[in-house]
């Protein structure tokens, strides 16, 4: 059974090693959080703004020529069609109910892409609550358009300028500023990571995808469950969300795609699984890359969604326990793959998604397998990758 | 018998505890800085162990960190460095330093190798209690280690009971809600906590962290507790030290006058 247990741990990984000054806010949050996500109140405004502000649900979307390339019958779950052009949202919308519920005043937030900032700035736009979100120095120089977004949406961008100031770095700072601004602030962790009880929380809040997933599917094939679902995994947070209903089905293959960057051995990569150690980042046990003195690798990716050194702790616990197939995506095979998906469905994917995209090349499948891809985000945010790249 | 237990037990106020970075400024300031801290007449000498990820540290320290990993600095050159220390250096000293680190060397050869060399207690921001009690705490008895919790502001009575009781060395009282070398003066709100907790009548002593830079933060902290820790504002004397030992000595003089 693949589940949380009480003291936040999936099989050896999760937990929470923080600061005892950050322990009051999880606690208030571990302690909290259910009862008021189970709240009917709750349900309610989390159900009428997934509908009318985010606009699900997704449709699951057959792309019939995909499918003939490859052989298989594969359905693109559209998370691109989101507001704000990818799944992050699912998680902001529930975030800031639950922080007004708590009687936060003020959001803080990180961001690599952007893409979790702006989903971020939206919903304090929505509910009027003051917006903070770090960034690292070198993400911002590369993600302008978000960074812009986030400030036309009110949100204050406050640049990381520690380390490889890319997402861990801005992680480092949101978890420094929680600590000076315990009280009135409440932190809208992106991504599957980070001390219990975010991983599971933003895990629930993502779980939409496969729920909706199985409902289409079988209005569509007559079966709820697919032979496959294929997603991208940086923290994992959309690949949580798409796996999530399917966790304890073993007849559906969970397939996470990883950031190989210039290659798995280049030195420059974020394949996490493939060169990770059990260790502890950002509150959580998890696979982390680190050098044998236990200092935490700088990754590469291509999409700086995928730019991150661990892994959420459940991704880690379906690798350990092989419930999980991990394939490692370089990220010159992430951006054909991208513009494969281009020209065949009319559909430009972020680059994160390109990487779950090119896995159809890395698996196994027999003909007439019905494979789910989560297409989490749409590709507008890449533009300038893409155009850099240039060979289309 | 500790050395933290013994000094303690004849010393109850204006104890003070020094945090350096190891390998900070340079690789092999290690032994200098300890033996001009013991110099200058601090009681207790906290060795920070560097980390990438130093999340509840603020600039001043961060930076310490990555110049330290950038010299070269590791648990196994910092206990290199630390064979023999015991022949110069009578303090207590306390490793203070990130669990990842850590358990990539392996707490138990980790606590091994502290008792081994000397070391008298540990100070690791995040380990939480419950973590500890479950998996850590006989290894540091074993290697007759003294382990430090933090408290903060936030903090409520009952927990500060429950650290209370799970420690036998002293407390870290965080001084405000704040990362390390945050905020400089002590505001009357800080001082109604340190007057809450020090009417709590808890068995371990206190020391008061983060914010304390100079003689009037250390008199004032020190009037509600039995003595502070500075780190950052000793972090920022070492850094553009031209003579480590006599700039140390003439500012643990300013703070201890």
């Amino acid at each position: 059974m693949i589940r949380v247990d009480e003291k936040g741990f999936y099989g050896k990984f999760g937990g929470a090693y923080i600061p005892e000054m950050l322990h009051p806010n999880i606690e208030e949050l571990r302690d909290n959080y259910e009862a008021i996500v189970a709240s009917e109140d709750f349900q309610k405004e989390f159900q009428m703004l997934l509908k009318d502000f985010v606009g699900r649900p997704t449709p699951l979307y057959f792309g019939s020529r995909l499918s003939e390339k490859y052989g298989a019958k594969i359905y693109l779950k559209r998370e691109d069609l989101c507001h704000t052009g990818a799944h992050k949202v699912n998680n902001t919308i529930g975030q800031i109910i639950l922080a007004k519920k708590l009687g936060k005043k003020r959001i803080i937030a990180e961001t690599g892409a952007g893409q979790h900032g702006v989903a971020t700035a939206t919903v304090c736009a929505l509910m009027g609550m003051d917006c903070t979100v770090y960034m690292g120095e070198l993400d911002i120089q590369r993600q302008r358009p978000n960074v812009e977004r986030m400030k036309i949406l009110g949100a204050k961008v406050v640049p990381a300028t520690s380390g490889s100031k890319t997402l861990k770095d801005a992680t480092n700072e949101a978890m420094r500023q929680w600590i000076n601004n315990p009280v009135d602030t409440h932190y809208i962790i992106g991504s599957v990571v980070g001390p219990h009880p975010y991983p599971e929380m933003v895990a629930r809040f993502q779980s939409v995808i496969s729920e909706e997933i199985k409902w289409q599917l079988k209005e569509k094939e007559g079966r709820e469950n697919p032979d496959a679902v294929i997603a991208c995994v940086g923290g994992g947070s959309n690949a949580a969300g798409a796996f999530y209903h399917y966790y304890n089905t073993p007849e559906v293959r969970l397939i996470a795609a990883e950031a190989a960057g210039l290659g798995v051995s280049s030195g420059k990569s974020a394949a996490t699984t493939a060169l990770g150690t059990p260790g502890i980042l950002h509150g959580s046990k998890t696979l982390l890359m680190q050098t044998e003195d236990g200092q935490v690798v700088e990754p590469h990716s291509i999409s700086a969604g995928l730019d991150y050194p661990g892994i959420g702790p459940v991704h880690a616990h379906l690798f350990d326990i092989g419930r999980g197939e991990f394939v490692a995506v370089e990220d010159e095979d992430a951006m054909k793959a991208g513009i494969e998906l281009s020209r065949l469905e009319g559909i430009i994917p972020a680059i994160e998604t390109a990487h779950a995209l090119h896995a159809l090349n890395m698996i196994e499948f027999r003909k007439d397998d019905v494979i789910v891809i989560n297409l989490s985000g749409r590709g507008d945010k890449d533009l300038d990758t893409y155009i850099k790249w240039g060979n289309y | 018998m500790n050395r933290i237990h013994s000094l303690f037990k004849n010393k109850q106020e204006r104890v003070l505890s020094i945090y350096f970075t190891a390998g900070f400024p340079k690789l092999e300031d290690t032994l200098s800085i300890m033996e001009a801290i013991q110099a200058g007449g601090a009681d207790i000498i906290e060795i920070g162990v560097p980390y990438s990820d130093p999340i509840a540290d603020g600039p001043t320290i961060q930076d310490s960190n990555q110049i330290a990993l950038e010299n070269g600095m590791s648990l196994k050159k910092l206990f290199q460095q630390l064979e023999g220390f015991r022949s110069k250096i009578e303090l207590p000293v306390v490793l203070m330093g990130y669990l990842n680190p850590i358990i990539q060397y392996g707490m138990e050869a980790f606590c091994k190798k502290c008792q081994e060399v000397g070391i008298d207690g540990l100070i690791l921001p995040d380990l939480p209690m419950q973590q500890y009690l479950d998996e850590f705490k006989s290894v540091f008895e074993q290697y007759g280690l003294v382990n430090t919790f933090l408290i903060s502001p936030q903090t409520s009575e009952k927990r500060i009971l429950e650290i209370d009781q799970n420690t036998d060395g002293f407390i870290y009282m965080v001084s405000s809600h704040s990362i390390t070398g945050a905020k400089s003066g002590i505001s009357e709100e800080q001082i109604s906590y340190f007057k809450r907790v020090q009417e709590m009548g808890l068995k371990n002593p206190r020391l008061i962290g983060f914010g304390i830079s100079d003689a009037e933060t250390f008199s004032t902290a020190s009037k509600y507790s039995h003595g502070a820790i500075i780190g950052s504002a000793f972090i920022k004397t070492v850094k553009d030290s031209k003579n480590l030992n006599q700039d140390i000595q003439a500012y643990l003089q300013s703070v201890l006058n």
